[in-house]
């Protein structure tokens, strides 16, 4: 275990805990009308949504809480909550 | 390839115990990467700090230290003052930043004397309205008639029979530069706290951050809300330079108070009687004054679809 | 260079051979002209440092953490409401282990308000972790500054170091001090080469949330006292190679060696106990002087060994824990409980608020302690004074 005197912490180690598991909605990136403005992007507290190609965004779901902030600020509405055990549109 | 490694790096990562929706989260996001890799940051205990930082797991990706609730703004201080001697300091912006509580009650004093010393320093205020960590208790920038749990409201009481303190005007004061700003705006944020990098001396950014658990509306909303309080009047964004406000955000066309108040729970009791709805018209005129002072339009009522 | 200089003066002068590199500065009487001399010093172009007025102590102390938290030598000083004031912030650098230096220009605590010297206050936080070192002299307040930094900054310690000076008795008072040249202090302490710091080229987390590990992180800060012990003695004897005279160590004996009483105590009222015990000496009382340099860390061990084969201990000091007894006294008893042939340990509580302490007092205490038994006694309290406060609503 990395211990320092003074018990500091190393940049990013809380990679580790994986807050996919508090979800009780997931976000499901549609695909059809994005615009590639990267307002979900920018607009996630966790910074877990992330560009795959320009006009394609996800989630990183082991991470993403469903807050959906992502869906509700989207402005052409092409992301969508869905209950977490529905998993799919 | 692990999904986290194919995002961009940024000053506050995944894995931190916001709640879903944080504002803060936001808020403090955008700010810190906004100026980028070159800070230090000296954080107060609250939200902010509690939730990025349960050992080992930091979030921060960027140089950051805890010491107490209060004295952010004098460790920051000392910062800089170490820099300055060693000559490091070139290029690196020395951030303090703690939330409402910790910046306009308990760490005052450290932050006024930080900006009467003229350090160069930008002091990041994430205002949430209470003592969210705690569990939600009246600050000195907890809103007029806002339900906290140090401010139920009962028979004899409304809530939180106080304004908020003009922080912003008080710093100002000092000769400071001053900006305020909202996680319901995100790229006029980071514009401001590129602006305000700028800036040599002291420089204070009040960021409005709606707390979805604190206020009580759904996790999705916390833009929204901040679009809101802002499209009210309650919240106007504006730069103080030299001592003049500046850079005022229009708003054309308000909206009326309740369009903000009513999705919060905080305010749910301002919506039950006849006596509740005068609670509100004094709401209102808060918003009406902040209208007349800031030069922001006149109310008017969407009509609805 | 000798010199006849006031006691602030010679810790300021003492603090610039440092070569420290940020100093906060907050007003306190009596600890207030150390701080305006490195003001002028700095005004001077003498000292190369940044000086922060801070606006309360509770900053001053902040101040220093955050410069040492960028590997800068910081410096602070503070007595009495200031030292209580900056209380947490001195348990949060020693809980981060950063080696700030400060001086305790030791003063009465309020209420009642007393600008006069007595120990409550560096005693009153002695659970924080910083070592506390105290100075029978205004040389060896010069010492024990020249001497902090090196024990601070030691790899096997990294703790903060409170240099105990009597406020007013040892910062007011002229006496001739050794400052020694700048070139023997470099030599002796060179610059600190901080290994943890905040850097954006190598970022970390100071001043986490910490469940995991609390405890432990807290008996490491246990495990560097007592590392500190044989730091301090090191450093010490170091000294005497390179400056010529001894200071500092964790105590030292005077005239121990065939006692029938030892006089203990820490501050600048050994020079009175030593004066006490020649007088009594040259009238065949065999009585000693044990001075305690170190307080934090407490070195019952070395106290045992120095008091083996004594029949009796004598100990003054200038605080008290209110509801239970004197501090000093139930710290020496307690080390020694477990010893074979533990001394009667007698306890004196002397010179609050500044009282005077004179010779007669000092043999009264002597007298009381050789007819038997003190589990506690507060010296040379004005009997009227009390009668009236007893009647008083």
């Amino acid at each position: 275990m990395k211990v320092t005197v003074g018990l500091y912490g190393e940049p990013g180690a809380s990679k580790v805990n994986k807050t996919g598991g508090w979800r009780s909605n997931r976000p499901i990136f549609k695909h059809e009308r994005c615009t590639g403005c990267k307002s979900c992007v920018t607009v996630c507290p966790d910074a877990v949504v992330y560009a795959v190609d320009k006009k394609v965004f996800e989630t990183d779901l082991d991470y993403c809480k469903g807050c959906g902030i992502c869906a509700q600020e989207c402005p052409v509405g092409d992301i969508i909550m869905v209950p977490e055990a529905q998993q799919h549109a | 390839m692990e999904k986290i490694e194919n995002m961009e790096k940024h000053a506050l990562m995944a894995g931190h115990r916001a709640c879903a929706g944080c504002g803060e989260a936001l808020g403090a996001r955008l700010a810190i990467d906004a100026i980028g890799e070159n800070v230090i940051i000296a954080n107060n205990t609250g939200c902010l700090e509690v939730f990025g930082t349960k050992w080992p797991e930091s979030a921060w990706t960027v140089p950051w230290i805890h010491s107490l609730f209060e004295n952010a703004a004098a460790v920051a201080s000392g910062i800089e003052a170490g820099l300055k001697v060693m000559g490091k300091g070139e290029g690196i912006q020395v951030v303090a930043q703690g939330g409402d509580g910790s910046t306009a009650d308990i760490g005052f004093g450290a932050m006024s004397g930080m900006l009467e010393r003229g350090h160069d320093i930008l002091y990041l205020c994430f205002d949430n309205e209470a003592y969210m960590n705690t569990g939600i208790q009246r600050s000195g920038l907890t809103p007029f008639d806002a339900r906290t749990s140090t401010s139920p409201p009962g028979k004899e009481s409304w809530g939180n029979d106080t304004m908020k303190k003009d922080l912003p005007a008080i710093v100002a004061a000092h000769g400071a530069y001053v900006s305020v700003a909202s996680a319901g705006y995100p790229y006029d944020l980071q514009a401001k706290v590129k602006r305000a990098m700028k800036v040599k001396g002291p420089k204070y950014i009040q960021v409005h951050v709606p707390c979805p658990l604190g206020w009580g509306f759904a996790s999705n909303l916390t833009l929204e809300m901040g679009r809101l309080a802002v499209q009210s009047g309650l919240y106007p964004l504006y730069d103080i330079e030299n001592g003049q406000i500046v850079r005022v955000k229009a708003v054309p066309k308000r909206v009326p108070v309740e369009a903000y108040l009513k999705p919060q729970t905080r305010y749910a009791h301002l919506f039950k009687s006849p006596a509740g709805a005068e609670q509100l018209k004094r709401i209102q005129a808060i918003a009406d004054a902040n209208a007349a002072k800031f030069g922001l339009g006149p109310v008017e009522v969407a009509e609805s679809a | 260079m000798r010199k006849v200089v006031e006691g602030s003066a010679a810790v300021s002068e003492a603090v610039k051979l440092c070569r420290v590199q940020v100093i906060s500065a907050y007003p306190i009487t009596p600890q207030t002209h150390i701080v305006q001399n490195l003001s002028q010093m700095v005004a001077n172009g003498e000292l190369k440092a940044e000086y922060i007025r801070v606006e309360s102590e509770h900053s001053a102390a902040s101040a220093a953490l955050g410069a040492s938290a960028v590997g800068a030598r910081a410096y602070t000083a503070s007595s009495s409401q200031g030292i209580l004031l900056m209380a947490e912030v001195l348990f949060n650098i020693a809980g981060l282990r950063l080696p700030v230096v400060m001086t305790c220009a030791n003063r009465a605590v309020s209420a009642p308000i007393n600008i006069w010297n007595d120990q409550q206050d560096s005693y009153s936080v002695r659970d924080a972790g910083w070592i506390q070192l105290h100075a029978e002299d205004n040389q060896e307040a010069v010492d024990l500054h020249l001497q902090a930094y090196r024990i601070a900054e030691h790899t096997r310690v990294e703790l903060p170091v409170m240099v105990c000076m009597d406020g007013f008795v040892l910062t007011h008072s002229y006496e001739p001090v050794d400052l020694p040249d700048q070139a023997t202090v470099d030599e002796f302490l060179p610059a600190w080469k901080a290994t943890r710091i905040l850097d954006p080229k190598n970022p970390k987390t100071f001043g986490m949330y910490s469940e995991e590990g609390y405890s432990e992180t807290r008996y490491a800060i246990e495990k560097a006292m007592l590392n500190a012990k044989d730091v301090i003695e090191g450093v010490s004897a170091e000294f005497e190679h390179s400056f010529g005279r001894h200071s500092g160590g964790l105590l030292r004996g005077y005239r121990m060696d065939d006692a029938e009483i030892v006089l203990m105590a820490t501050g600048s009222i050994i020079g009175l106990l030593k004066s006490v015990a020649d007088d009594m000496r040259a009238k065949g009382k065999k009585v000693g002087v044990l001075k305690l340099v170190s307080f934090r860390p407490f070195p019952g061990e070395e106290l045992a060994k120095a008091l083996k084969g004594i029949k009796k201990v004598a100990v003054f000091e200038k605080a008290v824990s209110l509801g239970a007894p004197a501090i000093l006294a139930s710290e020496l008893r307690s080390a020694l409980y477990a010893a074979k042939n533990r001394p009667e340990i007698s306890s004196f509580v002397v010179g609050l608020g500044g009282k005077d302490i004179s010779e007669q007092t000092i043999h009264r205490a002597v007298e009381m302690a050789s007819a038997g038994y003190v589990a506690q006694h507060y010296m040379e309290l004005d009997e009227e004074f009390l009668r009236d406060l007893a009647a008083a609503r």
